[in-house]
């Protein structure tokens, strides 16, 4: 047995390496996860390939398939990080006290919340070079000003954290994970993702193009399938999301 | 040692709906002192635990933890405190060793994270995800969480529940090692037997309050019971003559004789005085002290709740 000085010298780490510490912890345990891989590369990434070589889903607009598919496997993307790994993750740490036991360290709420988001993004700038490079080999010619994808994929991701946090921390964390996998599906389908709206009836058309995900995969096809300018409505809507889903978040948001 | 107490809660309320948890308790825990916190499930201990943590918010009352107001000065008192929970915690992928260097890398000043696990044999499965060690391993791994930033104050939800004896003896041992190293230590428990081992001061909550309070011996008082074995049917009267007047003497069968009272060496001589004068040799002789279990089963009833 080995004699350990255990004589009181208390004291929290500087903050920006508690930061570090921690965003770099989220990014292993996301990254080291089967289920969460499923969902972040493999199933953006056969569906990219897939539907870019085989005539399955009609697509629209100029170009190869690949340049109306690429957009969209990008929103779906920021979306199954953003929202569905990010919403059952934490909810199981909520479940299991990890966020209980985080809090009584010298860690600051602040900076667990944005540890997470800094684990979001790195996984994000993962998908979009994977993804990217994927799609130039298959053809892809994008167009438009990368800073506007950039402030794109930024709002995109504000709008489907806030939703999933919102999520995470106030259902149960089976509901959670059965929720996000549901509304992952659904919005894969009904978001504008691989199938365009175009396709759905007019009734439902309108509403549609509300979800968070069909604004973004709209928003990013104007740019880079049609080298359009700002999408402002597309923006608005995601902007819409973000404040109602953060705000949603921060007061229904319960640790325990 | 400091004259300020590590931690004052003063006449604490906490409810959950229409359920009161806490129902007016008051404890004062020295510092640099072993403090357990004994009390039958459900009888407010995690609850009033979990306010000195900064987790649950008074009704009523108040709460300082070494002089800070645990939720407002959650942010100055939370590095100089250590918490184990009594369950879960960990991410259900970290691996055991790479969660304690998490932790640690929390702190300013850790300790060596090599050396801590190794004492509480967390070496062999550091490499172990969480959700595969077993209780007891997931048990040492939360106790070695809340020891690595060298807090001032540890608080421990019953860290030794479910652990084998080599696990429960290296959990002891750490325990005494931090108090003679000045750490002050709160530890909730079932276990009588390590309330008496490990706790310079005991507090017995039921129902919300502290019933109960002092260090071990107090609590346990001086009356004991005085065994021994004879020829059946002494005269017991004559022996009750020579014994104070509080002492009871009773046969409960044949042959075998029991003396409670208050226990010193004067009541020892006088019962073996008496023997050797009535010629019986009083074999098996032995002393039992009430253990604190005794006292816990008296303060709060027998009855399964």
């Amino acid at each position: 047995m080995t004699a350990t000085d255990l004589t009181p010298r208390p004291g929290a780490a500087p903050v920006g390496r508690m930061l570090l510490a921690q965003t770099a912890l989220e990014t292993r345990m996301l990254l080291r996860n089967g289920e969460q891989l499923l969902l972040t590369v493999v199933i953006p990434t056969v569906l990219l390939v897939l539907f870019s070589t085989v005539d399955v889903v009609t697509v629209e607009g100029p170009g190869e398939r690949v340049d109306f598919l690429a957009p969209g496997l990008l929103a779906l993307a920021v979306m199954s990080t953003a929202f569905t790994g990010q919403a059952i993750a934490t909810g199981f740490e909520r479940r299991y006290g990890v966020l209980k036991r985080l809090g009584a360290t010298p860690l600051p709420r602040w900076a667990l919340l944005s540890a997470k988001t800094g684990c979001v993004l790195v996984t994000e700038l993962l998908q979009v070079l994977l993804l990217s490079g994927i799609a130039l080999a298959l053809g892809w010619s994008p167009h438009g000003n990368p800073l506007t994808v950039l402030l794109l994929l930024v709002l995109g991701t504000a709008a489907f954290s806030g939703l999933g946090l919102l999520m995470a921390g106030t259902l149960r964390a089976e509901a959670t994970l059965a929720g996000a996998n549901l509304v992952f599906v659904l919005l894969l389908l009904a978001g504008g993702v691989v199938v365009p709206l175009s396709k759905f009836p007019d009734a439902v058309r309108p509403v549609l193009e509300l979800l968070p995900v069909s604004a973004l995969s709209d928003g990013l096809r104007s740019v880079l399938q049609l080298g359009g300018g700002v999408p402002w409505a597309d923006l608005g809507v995601l902007a819409a999301w973000s404040v109602l889903g953060l705000a949603a978040a921060s007061r229904f948001f319960r640790w325990e | 040692m400091h004259a300020d107490p590590a931690v004052e809660v003063t006449a604490l309320v906490k409810r959950y709906g229409d359920k009161t948890a806490v129902d007016g308790l008051s404890l004062t825990i020295a510092r640099g002192a072993v403090t357990a916190v004994l009390g039958p499930n459900g009888a407010g201990k995690t609850t009033t635990i979990e306010t000195c943590e900064g987790y649950r918010r008074p009704d009523a009352g108040t709460v300082r933890v070494l002089g800070l107001d645990p939720v407002a000065q959650a942010g100055q008192l939370r590095p100089r405190i250590g918490v184990m929970l009594q369950s879960g915690g960990v991410y259900a992928g970290a691996r055991a060793l790479e969660m304690l260097q998490h932790t640690a890398r929390l702190y300013a000043h850790p300790l060596p994270v090599g050396p801590l696990a190794e004492r509480l044999g967390l070496d062999s499965c550091g490499r172990t995800p969480y959700r595969r060690l077993s209780g007891g391993q997931q048990q040492r791994l939360a106790l070695a969480m809340a020891v690595v930033g060298r807090p001032e104050l540890v608080f421990l939800d019953e860290p030794t529940a479910g652990l084998d004896p080599q696990a429960r003896r290296a959990t002891w041992e750490l325990v005494t090692e931090l108090r003679a190293a000045g750490v002050t230590v709160v530890l909730t428990t079932h276990q009588m037997d390590e309330a008496e081992q490990l706790a310079d001061a005991v507090a017995v909550v039921d129902r919300g309050r502290v019933i109960a309070q002092g260090s071990p011996d107090e609590l346990r008082g001086t009356d004991a019971r005085l065994r021994f074995d004879g020829p059946p049917a002494l005269d017991l009267a004559a022996l009750r003559k020579v014994l104070p007047d509080r002492a009871v003497v009773t046969e409960p069968s044949p042959g075998s004789y029991r003396v409670e009272a208050e226990l010193d060496a004067a009541l020892l001589a006088a019962v073996t005085g008496w023997c050797a004068g009535a010629g019986v040799m009083p074999d098996k002789l032995a002393v039992q002290r009430r253990s604190l279990e005794d006292v816990f089963l008296d303060l709060t009833g027998r009855e399964l709740r």
